[in-house]
């Protein structure tokens, strides 16, 4: 048995979800990356977000106002004290994102569960189309939690203590040679490259492929540790529009433990558009 | 736009749905289009048949046309855990059937933005879209090439 996560609590596995679907304590919420997933089958009880047409706020770039994220959580039936736990497809892509906004909002008690839809549809546990509906709550969300997340104001400041910057995109993103995922739309940001001193670690790396499980305890040290990424310094990750980066700042945080990570959400949308802002290409 | 009056009529007729529906009832057709996209025949329905993929961020696409009584048929392989892109794929193989290559080759490039799909789907979303119109237009053009 390999060695445990350092925060191992803040991941849950599938056996518990499915020994946990009637808790009323705890509130399953599916977040995807294609926008109609949940529709065609989810777990029993799931809540939906999404994280562009639920998450993110209508007119400004940016999240939900505290009080929108009161009226999700209200509508959503989730209180202070449940227990959220997040799933999704695509490595727990969104899953992570959703953790890190709740995070954001100071709700206490969220997890990840491990291996997202992919896992629970491979041991073929059940699913379904029913979408269900949940007793309102009144939620009180605390004061932003400023600490893990960055603005472009403190990356200028991180880059000039020279602290390190992991750049969780593609290698051709990294590089310049392209502006966005490969073999899409190339636009979103006027240069190409990296913030001046960021490692480039691609984020799914971080899963083993076949089960979409995060990789052991040993494994993620190594690949973050070899590129420099280490517990006795701040972090700050990006990518494109600093959703990747959310599940790089999960495995750092909680699977490793490291106390000072932060998710660059403005990230390389912002960056490549800023006049003046230091990068470099190339690999 | 006066561009739609130049589209397959299928095709036209299928913006036109998408263009009367309101906000999530987008989703919900986009959701019965991905239902309805056609299984591929058995001749193409194996991991080695000869179809091209279509480079995409984490949706392994694949597709391949045929000319069936001068008009295209396209055939797409796409996992069922993709809906989004199997909706897309979908309008495109239902709006295209019968068209010829030089009315697909000539399709203005942005003709689904009269779907209004951009009002519930994020831009890095419908990118997929993007990516399937080039993919299907190479494929019209190079039907056009061998013939002449």
């Amino acid at each position: 048995m390999s060695e445990q996560y350092v925060h191992s609590e803040y991941l849950v596995e599938t056996d518990w979800v499915a020994s946990h679907l009637n808790d009323p304590e705890v509130r399953l919420v599916e977040a995807d990356e294609d926008a109609l997933l949940y529709a065609t089958g989810h777990i029993p009880g799931a809540a939906q977000v999404d994280w562009f047409t639920t998450l993110q706020h209508p007119v400004v770039r940016d999240f939900l106002t505290t009080t929108q994220f009161e009226e999700l959580c209200g509508s959503l039936g989730i209180s202070n004290q449940t227990t959220v736990v997040f799933y999704g497809d695509k490595n727990n892509w969104f899953a992570c994102y959703s953790f890190w906004l709740f995070e954001y909002y100071g709700h206490e008690n969220i997890r990840v569960m491990n291996g997202g839809r992919q896992k629970w549809v491979l041991e073929n546990r059940p699913l379904t189309k029913d979408t269900p509906t949940f007793p309102r709550t009144t939620y009180k969300a605390k004061k932003p939690s400023k600490n893990i997340r960055a603005f472009r104001e403190d990356v200028m400041k991180h880059i000039e203590k020279n602290l390190p910057l992991v750049d969780v995109r593609s290698p051709q993103e990294y590089s310049g040679e392209l502006l966005a995922m490969p073999g899409y739309p190339q636009e979103g940001a006027q240069r190409g490259g990296h913030i001046i001193g960021a490692v480039n670690i691609p984020w799914a790396q971080a899963v083993n492929t076949e089960t979409g499980t995060f990789k052991s305890l040993e494994e993620l040290r190594r690949l973050y540790t070899t590129k420099g990424i280490t517990p006795d310094k701040e972090i700050v990750a990006y990518c494109r529009i600093g959703e990747r980066s959310s599940h790089t700042w999960f495995v750092l945080k909680y699977l490793l433990g490291y106390p000072n990570v932060k998710n660059y959400d403005g990230s390389w949308t912002e960056w490549g558009n800023l006049v003046g802002a230091p990068i470099e290409k190339g690999a | 736009m006066s561009a739609s009056k130049e589209l397959p009529e299928r095709l036209a007729e299928i913006i036109a749905d998408f263009k009367l529906a309101e906000g999530r009832e987008k989703l919900e057709l986009l959701l019965e289009y991905s239902q309805n996209l056609a299984p591929l025949p058995e001749a193409l329905n194996h991991p080695h048949a000869p179809m091209e993929p279509v480079p995409e961020c984490m949706t392994p696409v694949s597709v391949t046309a045929e000319i069936q009584n001068g008009g295209m048929v396209f055939y797409f392989r796409i996992p069922e855990e993709s809906p989004t892109v199997r909706g897309y794929a979908a309008i495109i193989a239902d709006g295209l059937k019968g068209a010829s290559p030089e009315q697909v080759m000539n399709l203005p490039a942005d003709f689904f933005l009269e779907m209004g799909l951009q009002q519930v789907l994020t831009p890095q979303r419908l990118n997929g879209m993007s990516a399937i119109i080039a993919h299907v237009k190479r494929l019209a053009m190079g039907i056009l090439q061998t013939k002449n």
